[in-house]
């Protein structure tokens, strides 16, 4: 077992080249530059053997991923909030043509105003493209499911391109002492194989075409169905990952000290380990709390969410995002899924830690304080943490 | 025409693999061109310019116009060096 | 034994659903001739994107990859890439993308394709619009037409922009190899493509295809059209390989423009001044052309 001291950043470049990606091509941002310079180092020492295409934009990164993949190319590439934003076009297409890329975001807030911090609003506006969404508490946990991401896409049966998400400059800058796991057994797990639906010139065929309406929606009835079946697989591809490697994730929503709580916490990314200090925290006070992450946001763990909220009396979302024009992204798909529930739990939307603000344990326990408090009629959504506008912004308040 | 009766038939990728030649673009036509071997030098001009290769030659080397798949847009009457191709009004 | 004066094997299928007299179907037809069964195609959305007919049928008889509008360069770029990592030699990458696709909305994935010396041809066939979406004007757009975007009703509303030069652009970049050719001269655009296969690195070319329903003329004058432009020097014929000019087609005695634009119903509302003027223009830029062969053959462009 090798470890290795690296940031998030690297961790993604170190299971790309862990993967084979046999094509990169990346267009750089802030803050994920320093996975495509460490590619680039991989590429010029000779260590990974990868096409690596210095590409003009993210559309033409997306583009050349979706290309290479088509001929059962692996690909890799790495992006940001704006260059996600850009790439939306091609995000349905690699979808739609079922290409398995797997794309490492560094999750930051979208312009205007410019913020290179973190929120998670870039890729929360991918949700409707196809892709399956993982999101990461740690360098570790970034490496690893970059391995994990191309074993369900490449996966027969589901053939979904997958993006693995980690917090600007809290993970992708910060460092961590990382497993390497060795290559052999990386090979054993994700090998190189080629699927069938693929440009051929044996059998020369044309793929994307156009369809009229009386077969389009069966179409994309079999993304959905896709996207359905992955749960299944993806939970698979984490259990044989622990197997193998010793480490796994918990699936789809791991949970931290749940089975007995009054109320629930649900987040994602990094404020998520903050989150089980300050369980444990106010667990010692006598309180039952407990804390959910949304390790997998797309496909969405309808049923996990619907177990969960039977057993507890309030459940909080903190949405490190924004959804213009009704409640946050999260909150909204997880009152969905309980919307059928026999009770319902009450619940709570926190929209905080957007534009990178931070999410430090004493806002999270502020959060949990607010949300034992909480009582049928309520406020429903509160950006917490909010300068109000009439008083003084203090910037070191 | 490939048929498919559920989702289940369908590739998972549009893949689409039928060649267009199973189609006929005939109906397209309002005047057919009429090839008349008298005086054809077998320049091969019309099949050098068809737009559809709706024009192939034939054994003893006669240009051949498959009319299944000729749209009548004139080009051959119009080029060849001989005047051997007439445009027929058939609708 | 029929003697044909370009090569034989057809890799287009006949049944597509282009239009009767489609200049874009003999540029792809004549295209797939010169470079063979070993060919992987790119193709935008553009009029060619749809020719194929409804899913699941396809027009050609190489394997083909439907992309979006804008990434005709970006996609040959990662088609190379991946047929490298995969090992497979031998087999000719090209983008087939419309005007539009690649002077305008295309031009930046273009440039970038020739900047990193991708491995790949990229062939603009040219119909001067943006036909698929109903004939808007593109940059492409000669000046003084009639389209939808540019109607010509009054003095002053056909396009009044000239032709963007997409030629000078890739010389610009340094390109290996970049040519013009006319569906109505079939053994010169083989040539062309035949050599263009032969070199390796980024090469461009561009296809002048006449389009009837855009055009307003009658199918049948097509090719009649396609040489037309090029006797009137509105079209000149000619390659630049590695900064070197050389003009493939001299007509001793030029057409006037008149002729060619008499032909054709978008350019009917010129006056015989505006008609002038164009033959001017016309002729300055040819004798440019001459010009820039003659210098180039000392002073070849190397991407200043």
């Amino acid at each position: 077992m090798t470890k290795v001291v690296m940031t998030g950043n690297y961790a993604q470049s170190y299971a790309s080249k862990l993967a084979r990606a046999q094509v990169v091509a990346a267009y750089p941002i802030t803050p994920q530059t320093s996975i495509v310079e460490k590619i680039a180092d991989f590429v010029a020492s000779g260590e990974m053997e990868t096409q690596y295409i210095k590409v003009e934009s993210e559309h033409s990164a997306m583009q050349a991923c979706i290309s290479a993949a088509a001929l059962g190319a692996r690909s890799y590439t790495a992006t940001s909030s704006q260059g996600l934003l850009l790439m939306h076009e091609l995000l349905f297409w690699a979808a739609g043509q079922r290409a398995p890329i797997v794309m490492g975001i560094i999750n930051r807030a979208v312009a205007p105003p410019w913020s290179i911090w973190t929120d998670h609003t870039d890729s929360m506006a991918q949700r409707d493209t196809g892709w399956i969404q993982y999101y990461c508490e740690s360098n570790q946990e970034v490496l690893d499911t970059v391995l994990q991401a191309y074993k369900v896409a490449e996966n027969p049966e589901i053939r979904l391109p997958a993006m693995v998400m980690e917090d600007a400059f809290y993970l992708s800058h910060t460092i961590e002492a990382v497993d390497v796991p060795p290559q052999g057994d990386v090979d054993a797990y994700i090998p190189l194989k080629r699927s069938p639906w693929l440009l051929d010139l044996e059998k020369p065929t044309r793929m994307g075409s156009f369809m009229g309406p009386d077969i389009y929606m069966e179409y994309r009835y079999l993304v959905a169905k896709a996207m359905e079946d992955s749960k299944k697989v993806i939970v698979e591809a984490d259990e044989e990952y622990g197997r193998r490697f010793g480490r796994s994730y918990g699936g789809l929503l791991p949970t931290y000290r749940c089975d007995d709580a009054d109320v629930v916490l649900l987040t994602i990314g990094t404020a998520s380990c903050t989150a089980m200090e300050v369980v444990d925290e106010l667990r010692k006070e006598g309180k039952k709390v407990g804390l959910a992450r949304m390790r997998v946001f797309r496909p969405f763990p309808g049923e996990e969410i619907a177990k969960l909220a039977s057993s507890v009396r309030a459940i909080g979302v903190v949405d490190r995002s924004w959804g213009f024009g009704h409640r946050g992204t999260m909150f909204t798909e997880v009152a969905g899924s309980i919307y059928r529930a026999k009770s319902r739990p009450l619940m709570k939307d926190y929209i905080t830690g957007v534009g990178g603000r931070d999410i430090t344990p004493q806002v999270l326990r502020d959060i949990y304080l607010d949300l034992l408090k909480a009582r049928e009629g309520g406020d429903e959504m509160e950006w917490w943490g909010l300068r109000r506008p009439e008083k003084e912004v203090n910037r070191n308040a | 025409m490939k048929t498919y009766k559920t989702y289940a038939d369908l590739p998972g990728a549009p893949i689409a693999d039928v060649p267009t030649q199973e189609e006929s673009t005939a109906g397209w036509r309002t005047s057919r061109p009429v090839l008349d071997p008298k005086n054809c030098s077998k320049c091969y001009i019309c099949w050098k310019f068809c737009p559809d290769t709706a024009i192939s030659v034939n054994d003893e080397g006669w240009p051949t116009i498959r009319y299944e798949h000729c749209k009548g847009c004139g080009i051959c009457a119009a080029e060849c060096p001989k005047e051997c191709i007439v445009m027929e009004r058939e609708v | 034994m029929p003697r044909f004066s370009i090569p034989e094997q057809e890799l287009v299928n006949s049944g597509h659903v282009a239009c009767p007299g489609c200049g874009g179907g003999l540029a792809i037809r004549y295209m797939l001739k010169a470079l063979g069964p070993k060919t992987i195609v790119s193709i935008p959305a553009c009029c060619w994107a749809i020719t194929s007919g409804p899913f699941p049928r396809t027009a050609l008889k190489v394997p083909t990859l439907d992309t979006a509008f804008e990434a005709t360069g970006a996609s040959i770029s990662g088609l190379r890439a991946g047929l490298d990592a995969l090992g497979m030699k031998d087999i000719t990458v090209v983008g087939y993308a419309g005007d539009g696709g690649t002077a305008d909305i295309g031009i930046q994935a273009l440039s970038g394709m020739i900047e990193r010396n991708t491995d790949a041809i990229y062939f603009m066939y040219d119909n001067e619009a943006y036909m698929n979406t109903g004939i808007q004007r593109s940059s492409a757009t000669p000046f003084g037409a009639w389209t939808t975007t540019t109607p010509a009703e009054m003095d002053g509303t056909w396009k009044t922009e000239p032709k963007k030069s997409m030629m000078a652009i890739v010389v610009a970049h340094g390109i290996p190899y970049a040519a013009t050719v006319s569906i109505g001269f079939p053994e010169d655009f083989v040539r062309k493509l035949e050599k263009a296969k032969g070199i390796k690195g980024p090469r461009f070319i561009h296809a002048f295809c006449p389009c009837p329903p855009g055009w307003k003329y009658s199918p049948e004058n097509t090719i009649k059209l396609a040489k037309l432009g090029v006797n009137t020097n509105v079209f000149p014929l000619y390659e630049v390989e590695n900064g070197v000019y050389k003009v493939t087609m001299k007509p001793s005695k030029p057409r006037p423009v008149k002729e060619y634009f008499g032909t054709q119903g978008r350019f009917k509302h010129l006056t015989d001044e505006m008609i002038a003027q164009m033959q001017e223009r016309t002729d300055k830029t040819w004798n440019n052309l001459l010009a820039l062969e003659a210098f180039s053959k000392e002073h070849p462009f190397c991407g200043l």
